[in-house]
C-alpha cells in the first residue's frame, strides 16, 4: 500500500503492508529509529512524533492514516553540534539517563509548548477564558504521557521550565 | 595484595588538580540521546536486512505442551521458521558449564515440553518483516497437560524453608530479652510484588559471520552474556561478540541473557541472515524477572528511654520453584541499629510463577519498607522523636559483626536533612493539620545500603594527537557509567575532558562486572583511574628515556600531568607531541582493580535519610505526595548531576513503591493482572512535586582508590517508609500493606470514624 508523507522535511513514498503503525514505517522503513517502542500501546509516551505540528503516540497509528501528512521526530529537531533548544535543554539539565524516552519526552515537550501557546487547557487550567500560564503544575500535567522510569521528572520539569519561562 | 591502607595515598583522582571530579558536567553520551542517534540495540543496522522474530509464550503456570500446531503458521506469509521444543535446534542443558571459567551458564530456550510459569517461551515465529511475524505468531496452536500450580503467596507460607545454604543469625538471647522489654512493637508489612518497567524491552540483533556471531543486545552485564549464550550454543565464548552500548534502563532486570538473545542467534545460523527480536511490553512482565512480594515481621524490644534491647527483622519471600533467588530483606537490619539481643532470616516460598530476581536495590527496598515504619511506631510508642529514637541506637561499630564501620554518617544525613527540610513544623500528634479536604502529615525514614567493589579490568591508550580512550567491557544503563569514567581518565591523565573518548559495552574489550548493585561506578571507575595510572608510568617512562624529550634523563618521580602537558618542573611537552614523536603508533596499557585483602574487615555501607510531606484527601483517600528530600552519604561524588539524576530517581521509586506500584497474582492462570504500562502504575510526571536531594561531603577511603561509593540504589532504599510515616502523621492511620492506595487509606479514615 502505498503512502507518501514528508518526514523532517523530505517527502518519502512507502510500499509497505497496510497493517504498518507509523512508528514501524519510521523505524524499519526509514531508519530513523530515534523514535522509540516502549509499549507498542500508547501508554508510555516514547514514540511520540509531531505530525502537522501536534503531537501524537506513533505507535497507534496506521502509516496509511498519513498521506500527505507533514511528520516530524526526534533527529528532525536537531542533531549533535545544531541541537534544538529543547534539545539542548534537557543535555543541560540532565533531563535523561537511559536516554530511551528522551525522544518522546523531546518530541512531547515541543508539542505541548505550542498547545499551552495555542491556548489548549488542561485539567490544570483554572481560567479556560485567560491564556495559559505553564505553572509547574501544567507542565507536569501536559507531560504526563511521557513515562520516564529512570524517573528523571524534575530534570525535565527544570528542562522545560528554562525554556518556557517563568509562569504568567 | 593490596591493604586498603595502599588507598589512602594521594593520587591525581582525590587531589582533583583540574577540578573535574566531582563537577556537574553534562552526560558524555548525552546529544546522541537528546537528538535519538544513540543505537539502542533494536536500532542495529545489520550488515543486511533481519528477519524478524516474535515469541510465543505460555498461558498455563505449569504442567506439559501436548501438542504444538504450525501449519498455519508455517503457511502465513512471509514466514521463515516456526520453532517449539519439538524442533528447535539443540542446545546444551539448562546450567551447563563446559567452560569452568564461564560467568554464566547455558540458558536454552524451548529445551523441552515442561511449562514452569506463564508467559514461558513456547514456540518462536520468524518472518521477514514484523508485521507478518506477529500475525503468524498468533496462529501457533498449542495444547496443555497442565498440572496444579502453587500461584498464591499468602495462602503458601505453610511451605516456606531456608533458602539454600542459609541459617538464621542469632546474636544474644532475642526471645528472652523482648520478653522482658518495658516497650515492645510486633508488627508485620507487606510489600508486593513489582516490575522493572525498563523502558526499553529486552532486544537483540544477531548475525553470524562463519563460525562468529555478533549480537547486539540489551544487558547489563557484558561477560555474562557473552558465557551464557557460548555455553548454550556449546561454543567457544571467543566467538561470541557481544555488544551493548546503550541500554534503555536495566534496574537489575537485565542483568541476565533472556530467549531474545538465545533465539535470535540460533535463528540468524539457522536462517544464514540477520534476525531480530524483541520482547513485547506484555512479555516483560512475564518473561524476565520481578521483584518477589514480601512478608515481614518486626519485633523491637526498648527501654523507655529508647535503647533498643531486643531487635528482630524476620522476612517470608518466593522465587520460582526451580530456583534460589530470595530477596534478602532482611540483611539490611543487621548493619543499622544497636540492639545486644538479635534475630534475623528469612524464609523462602517455592511458586510456580516466574522468575524472581534482583530489581533495584534488592533486598534494602522491599526490607526497609518494615523496619522504618516499625522504628516510627515505636518513637510514637516512647514519645520520642522518630529522629532522636534512632540517634539513640546509633551503634559505634557494627552491631552484627563487631567490626568497624568505614565511615558512618547517618546521623548528620538525619540531622542536616531536618534543618533544611524543616522537619520542625510537623506536629508530633498525627491528624493534626488540615489544607482544605487534605490532611497532611510528615514522616521520615534512614537510608542504608550495602558498598561493593568486584574485579575488573580497564585498557586506556593514547594516540599521536593526544585523544585518550578508555575501553573497558563495562555498560551505561542510564547511570553514567560514559560521564563518569570520561571524568576519571580526564583526571588522571591531567587532560581536558574532550580530548577523552570512552567505548564500552564490548565483550572484546577488558572486562568489568557490569551495571548491578550500585558496584558499577566504583568497580569499573578504579581500574579505568588504574589503566590510567599505568598509562602515566608508560608515558613517563617514555619520556625520560628519550633523548628527544625536553624530560629526557628525569627524575621520574617528578613528572607531573596537567592541561595535556607533561613536565618536570619548567621542561614540559603536550602529551600529543611527545606520542607523535616517540610512539607514533600510540600507547596501550591495561590497569587492573581487586577488593583489598583487609577490605572486609570494614563494616562498609551508604547512608541517607529520607523526608517527606503528603497530603491525604479525606474524601477519596487519595494519597500525594508534597515534598520531599534526602540527604545522602555515598563516598566521594564523581558527577554532581548525574550522581543527584541517579539519586532522585531512585527516591521516586520510593513513591511508587509507598503509593502506587505493585502487582497480583491472577489464582486462575498464575498470571499477573498488570501486563502493560496502563496497569502497573509506575510514577509519571504528575504524582511527583517539589523533590530534591543532596550529598554531604565524604570520600571513604577504605572503598577503594578513588573514596567513591555506588548512589544507584541508595535512593529508593527506606524513602517509601518515609512517606508511609508521612501518612500516619496526616491521618493516625497506620497502614503495612504497600502500596497505600485509595481503598487502603479510606477504610482506615473511616475505622477512625473520618
Amino acid at each position: 500500500m502505498r503512502t507518501t508523507i514528508t518526514v523532517n522535511g523530505t517527502a518519502q513514498t512507502l510500499d509497505v503492508d497496510p497493517r504498518t503503525t507509523l512508528l514501524d514505517a519510521l523505524r524499519e522503513h526509514l531508519g530513523l529509529t530515534g523514535s522509540k517502542k516502549g509499549c507498542d500501546h500508547g501508554q508510555c509516551g516514547a514514540c511520540t512524533v509531531l505530525v502537522n505540528g501536534v503531537r501524537i503516540n506513533s505507535c497507534l497509528s496506521i502509516l496509511a492514516m498519513h498521506d500527505g501528512d507533514q511528520v516530524t521526530t526526534i533527529e528532525g529537531l536537531g542533531q549533535p553540534g545544531a541541537l534544538h533548544p529543547v534539545q539542548q535543554a534537557f543535555l543541560e539539565r540532565d533531563a535523561l539517563q537511559c536516554g530511551y524516552c528522551t525522544p518522546g519526552q523531546i518530541c512531547s515537550t515541543v508539542g505541548m509548548l505550542q498547545e499551552a501557546a495555542d491556548g489548549w487547557a488542561s485539567r490544570e487550567t483554572a481560567d479556560l477564558t485567560a491564556g495559559i500560564s505553564l505553572t509547574d503544575a501544567e507542565i507536569r500535567e501536559r507531560m504526563s504521557g511521557n513515562i520516564c522510569r529512570c524517573s528523571a521528572y524534575p530534570q525535565i520539569l527544570a528542562a522545560i521550565r528554562d525554556l518556557a519561562g517563568e509562569p504568567a | 595484595m593490596t591493604s586498603v591502607a595502599d588507598w589512602a595515598e594521594p593520587n591525581p583522582v582525590t587531589e582533583n588538580r583540574s577540578g573535574v571530579i566531582g563537577k556537574g558536567v553534562d552526560r558524555y553520551e548525552g546529544a546522541l540521546k537528546v537528538s535519538g542517534t544513540a543505537p539502542y540495540a533494536y536500532d542495529t543496522v545489520a550488515p543486511s536486512p533481519p528477519a524478524i522474530g516474535v515469541l510465543v509464550t505460555a498461558s498455563i503456570p505449569r504442567g506439559r505442551v501436548t501438542s504444538v500446531d504450525v501449519a498455519a503458521a508455517e503457511a502465513a506469509p512471509g514466514v521463515q521458521l516456526v520453532w517449539s521444543h519439538l524442533n528447535a535446534p539443540k542446545q546444551a542443558p539448562r546450567g551447563a558449564r563446559a567452560n569452568p571459567r564461564s560467568q554464566r551458564a547455558s540458558n536454552p530456550a524451548l529445551a523441552s515440553d515442561r511449562v514452569e510459569y506463564f508467559g514461558q517461551t513456547i514456540a518462536f515465529v520468524v518472518a521477514d518483516t514484523f508485521e507478518n511475524a506477529r500475525a503468524a505468531a498468533d496462529l501457533v496452536k498449542v495444547e496443555y497437560a497442565p498440572e496444579p500450580a502453587v500461584v498464591d503467596f499468602l495462602a503458601s507460607f505453610d511451605q516456606a524453608t531456608l533458602p539454600p545454604d542459609e541459617e538464621d543469625v542469632h546474636i544474644g538471647d532475642f526471645p528472652g530479652a523482648y520478653g522482658a522489654a518495658p516497650v515492645t512493637i510486633d508488627e508485620t508489612y507487606f510489600s508486593p510484588l513489582q516490575n522493572h518497567v525498563q523502558m526499553e524491552p529486552c532486544a537483540t540483533v544477531a548475525w553470524w559471520e562463519g563460525d562468529k556471531v555478533t549480537v547486539h543486545t540489551s544487558i547489563q552485564m557484558v561477560k555474562g552474556g557473552q558465557h551464557a549464550l557460548a555455553e548454550t550454543l556449546a561454543i567457544p565464548s571467543t566467538d561470541v561478540h557481544l555488544l551493548t552500548r546503550y541500554i534503555g534502563g536495566g534496574f537489575g532486570g537485565k542483568g541476565q541473557p533472556y530467549d531474545d538473545l538465545i533465539l535470535s542467534a540460533l535463528a540468524a545460523r539457522a536462517l544464514g541472515r540477520p534476525v531480530k527480536v524483541a520482547y513485547t511490553r506484555q512479555q516483560m512482565f512475564h518473561g524476565t524477572i520481578h521483584r518477589p512480594a514480601v512478608s515481614m515481621r518486626v519485633r523491637l524490644g526498648a527501654e523507655p528511654n529508647g535503647r533498643l534491647t531486643a531487635f528482630a527483622v524476620e522476612a517470608v519471600t518466593h522465587c520460582a520453584r526451580a530456583a534460589t533467588f530470595t530477596e534478602h530483606a532482611a540483611n539490611f537490619s543487621r548493619n543499622l541499629y544497636a540492639a545486644p539481643n538479635r534475630l534475623t532470616g528469612h524464609r523462602l516460598v517455592r511458586m510456580d510463577l516466574p522468575h524472581a530476581g534482583p530489581m533495584r536495590a534488592p533486598g534494602e527496598a522491599p526490607g526497609m519498607l518494615s523496619l522504618e515504619c516499625a522504628m516510627d511506631e515505636l518513637a510514637e510508642k516512647l514519645g520520642l522523636d522518630p529522629i532522636e529514637l534512632r540517634i539513640r541506637n546509633e551503634p559505634d561499630i557494627d552491631p552484627e559483626t563487631g567490626k568497624p564501620f568505614s565511615i558512618r554518617q547517618l546521623v548528620r544525613c538525619m540531622t542536616e536533612g531536618a534543618q533544611r527540610f524543616g522537619w520542625e513544623r510537623r506536629n508530633p500528634v498525627p491528624g493534626q493539620v488540615r489544607d482544605g479536604r487534605w490532611m497532611v502529615g510528615m514522616g521520615m525514614a534512614a537510608a542504608i545500603r550495602g558498598n561493593f567493589l568486584l574485579p575488573a579490568k580497564a585498557g586506556v591508550r593514547i594516540d599521536a594527537d593526544g585523544t585518550i580512550t578508555l575501553r573497558q567491557g563495562m555498560t551505561d544503563i542510564g547511570t553514567g557509567t560514559y560521564t563518569i569514567l570520561a571524568q576519571i581518565t580526564a583526571e588522571t591523565m591531567g587532560v581536558p575532558l574532550s580530548q577523552v573518548k570512552v567505548e564500552i559495552g564490548d565483550s572484546d574489550f577488558p572486562p568489568a562486572p557490569g551495571s548491578g548493585g550500585q558496584f558499577g561506578a566504583a568497580t569499573a571507575g578504579s581500574a579505568a583511574f588504574e589503566a590510567g595510572m599505568n598509562l602515566r608510568r608508560a608515558l613517563t617512562e617514555l619520556a625520560v628515556g628519550d633523548p628527544n624529550s625536553p624530560l629526557y634523563g628525569g627524575p621520574a618521580e617528578y613528572v607531573t600531568f596537567e592541561n595535556g602537558v607533561i613536565a618536570i618542573e619548567n621542561r614540559s611537552e603536550t602529551l600529543a607531541a611527545l606520542v607523535a614523536r616517540a610512539a607514533p603508533d600510540g600507547v596501550y596499557v591495561e590497569g587492573s582493580i581487586a577488593p583489598a585483602a583487609d577490605a572486609r574487615d570494614y563494616s562498609q555501607h551508604t547512608y541517607g535519610a529520607h523526608f517527606a510531606e503528603v497530603g491525604v484527601n479525606m474524601v477519596t483517600g487519595e494519597v500525594r505526595m508534597r515534598k520531599m528530600f534526602g540527604v545522602f552519604a555515598a563516598g566521594r561524588i564523581l558527577n554532581a548531576k548525574t550522581a543527584k539524576s541517579q539519586i532522585t530517581g531512585g527516591m521516586i521509586w520510593g513513591v511508587g513503591t509507598a503509593l502506587t506500584e505493585s502487582n497480583a497474582v491472577d489464582p486462575r492462570f498464575g498470571s499477573f493482572v498488570a501486563q502493560d504500562m496502563a496497569e502497573y502504575l509506575a510514577p509519571v510526571h504528575a504524582d511527583i512535586v517539589d523533590l530534591d536531594a543532596m550529598f554531604l561531603d565524604e570520600a571513604d577511603d577504605k572503598a577503594n582508590p578513588m573514596g567513591i561509593k555506588g548512589v544507584g540504589e541508595l535512593g529508593i532504599a527506606g524513602a517509601g517508609a518515609a512517606i508511609a510515616n508521612a501518612i500516619y502523621n496526616a491521618t493516625g492511620v497506620r497502614l503495612r500493606d504497600y502500596p497505600m492506595t485509595p481503598d487502603k487509606v479510606l477504610a482506615g479514615l473511616m475505622a477512625k470514624g473520618l
